[in-house]
């Protein structure tokens, strides 16, 4: 795999990283050397390996159906970019 | 009853188009806590009382399974009669908006907790298979509120990280009607595996409605457009209609149909595409690592389907069977199970035929006048079977009986009661009536020779007379009966 300029740019902006135009050359570089590191993985035969999704040998935790947690809106609200007692306040989004 | 035809086509100037659908359905596990954490799920609360450190994405904090949702979603799959994966995978499905402070959704993406299974729908033209693709389960967002403020967006986390059964039906529907029977059937599945309370007001229950067109006959899909979070069937057909005369339109004018995410606009009745979700389908899928997978052993998925309830399907086959109920009644009847209840209830104690049509017509139209459900029914269900006895053993009239039920809506008295205190029982003394019948015969002589000589519509007249002398209570029957035989003397 190796990514282009414009793949670079649809990345950034997908995961809201603003880059200066003038970094995309050497991002484009640094990124492409990272991937060919990593595609010498695909040397490997994995055919008949299953995907390892976890290195600890055990299941999923789950928990009981129980409340036990909420009821902290002040705490939570603290990190709201305005102040409202009820309510997350941010710049307007509406289609 | 006669089997109707299908016809649902969109006609353009070059032919006809079938529409085909395939819905997204995001029902609401019925739990106590959220998916991933131990805030309530209670809807109505205050904004933003329900939520945790985990729902509201605080750095370093883990999501811990609730194993009831698990089992809810297990449930479900049963009740859809598909697949159940022991094997399944918990996916971090990335965006950005406002009301996901994750920047992610866990949700399940190429190892869904339930696979491919089918939902029968009974339309007028017969039984219908609906293929499901898949169920898995997933964390709702929270909400927007965009009309508080004029230059700002308030949200709300209450809804944040409960739990979520997205149920992708595959591209089987072909018209509004059969997207109204798939979700009305979904939505009664699961309210007797009591998984989702299907409140689609408090949004419950919501859809992503994908829809093409092609001409009649094709066999290949046409390009589709989804149709973005619509929470009403009503909403559902009428954005079906707007976009599927949409794309045929563009068709016709040898344009080409992008495939896109759209809206529906209820206040304008058009679909238009959200431009802001142009990326919306690079999702960037991956396993999420706070979650190892989610093994199921094949004893709980067995104990689970052993419990299940009896569903709509097996319960409409016994309402016919034990019941002598026809098709489109034990339909009606199983559609809620609480309706269901209520029937078997009234049929335990009374005429079990005559139950059904008074509860489908008198009964429901009442509920239905009042906006109640039938769990709020101010008429119990004892009380109903006693009026249903009382028109069976010919106590009380049909009529008669249109007028005690009215009372006992208001009062809430047992029948019997009102039919006593009201002096409203059926006259059903032959010889009584006789007398009475004789009295208006002799003192219309005039219309009797009328009749006798062949003008007969005036029985009819008769028969009038004899209920205006009872006040109603005359036994109809036995009046027609007698009335025939002292004519013909």
């Amino acid at each position: 795999m190796s990514l282009d300029k414009e793949k670079i740019k649809h990345v950034a902006k997908l995961a809201r990283i603003s880059v200066d135009e003038a970094k995309v050359e050497s991002l484009t570089k640094d990124l492409n050397s990272i991937f060919k590191f990593i595609e010498q993985l695909n040397e490997l035969n994995t055919d008949k390996v299953e995907p390892l999704t976890s290195i600890l040998n055990q299941s999923l935790r789950s928990r009981k159906d129980d409340i036990s947690d909420g009821k902290i809106r002040e705490k939570i609200l603290k990190n709201s970019p305005k102040e409202n007692e009820e309510f997350f306040v941010v710049p307007k989004v509406v289609e | 009853m006669s089997k109707e035809k299908f016809d649902y086509f969109i006609k353009g100037e070059k032919g006809k188009y079938e529409v085909v659908i395939g819905l997204e359905v995001h029902a609401q596990v019925l739990s106590k806590s959220k998916l991933f954490s131990g805030s309530s799920t209670k809807f109505g609360a205050n904004p933003n009382n329900q939520v945790s450190l985990i729902d509201s994405a605080f750095p370093g904090m883990l999501p811990v399974i609730n194993e009831e949702c698990v089992k809810q979603a297990v449930r479900t799959g049963l009740g859809l009669n598909a697949k159940i994966n022991n094997y399944s995978v918990f996916d971090r499905k990335n965006y950005f908006y406002a009301d996901l402070p994750q920047g992610y959704q866990i949700s399940q993406y190429k190892n869904p907790i339930v696979g491919e299974g089918k939902v029968l729908l009974d339309m007028p033209y017969g039984p219908k298979e609906i293929g499901i693709e898949r169920l898995h389960l997933e964390q709702d967002a929270g909400k927007s509120i965009h009309d508080m403020d004029p230059s700002n967006t308030y949200v709300d986390l209450n809804r944040s990280g409960i739990a979520l059964m997205e149920i992708v039906s595959k591209p089987d529907l072909r018209s509004p009607d059969e997207v109204n029977a798939y979700i009305k059937k979904l939505r009664s599945i699961m309210r007797y595996l009591g998984t989702c309370d299907g409140n689609m007001q408090e949004g419950s229950l919501r859809a992503d409605v994908n829809v093409s067109v092609r001409k009649e006959g094709d066999t290949n899909f046409g390009t589709r457009c989804e149709i973005k979070n619509v929470n009403s069937i009503k909403f559902m057909q009428m954005a079906i209609e707007y976009e599927a005369a949409r794309q045929v339109e563009l068709i016709e004018n040898g344009k080409k149909i992008d495939q896109e995410t759209r809206l529906f606009d209820t206040k304008k009745n058009e679909t238009r595409s959200m431009r802001s979700k142009e990326d919306a389908h690079d999702y960037r899928y991956f396993p999420d690592p706070d979650l190892l997978p989610l093994k199921l052993e094949q004893k709980l998925i067995d104990d689970l389907k052993k419990s299940l309830p009896e569903l709509p399907d097996k319960k409409k086959e016994r309402f016919v069977k034990e019941y002598g109920l026809n098709t489109y009644e034990a339909n009606v009847l199983v559609s809620e199970k609480e309706i269901s209840d209520y029937y078997e209830e009234v049929a335990k104690l009374s005429d079990k035929k005559l139950a059904a049509t008074w509860m489908m017509g008198d009964l429901f139209a009442m509920l239905n006048d009042r906006g109640l459900d039938i769990s709020k029914s101010p008429i119990s269900a004892k009380h109903f079977a006693e009026l249903v006895q009382a028109i069976k053993s010919g106590e009380i009239s049909g009529r008669i009986a249109k007028e005690v039920f009215e009372i006992m809506v208001e009062s809430g008295d047992n029948p019997k009661k009102i039919i006593e205190s009201k002096g409203m029982k059926q006259q059903s003394d032959p010889k009584e009536l006789e007398k009475m019948i004789n009295e208006i015969l002799s003192k219309n002589k005039d219309k009797v020779d009328q009749y006798k000589a062949g003008k007969e519509k005036l029985f009819g007249f008769f028969v009038g007379q004899v209920m205006k002398l009872s006040g109603g209570k005359a036994n109809p029957q036995l009046t027609n009966e007698i009335l025939k035989k002292l004519l013909k003397g």
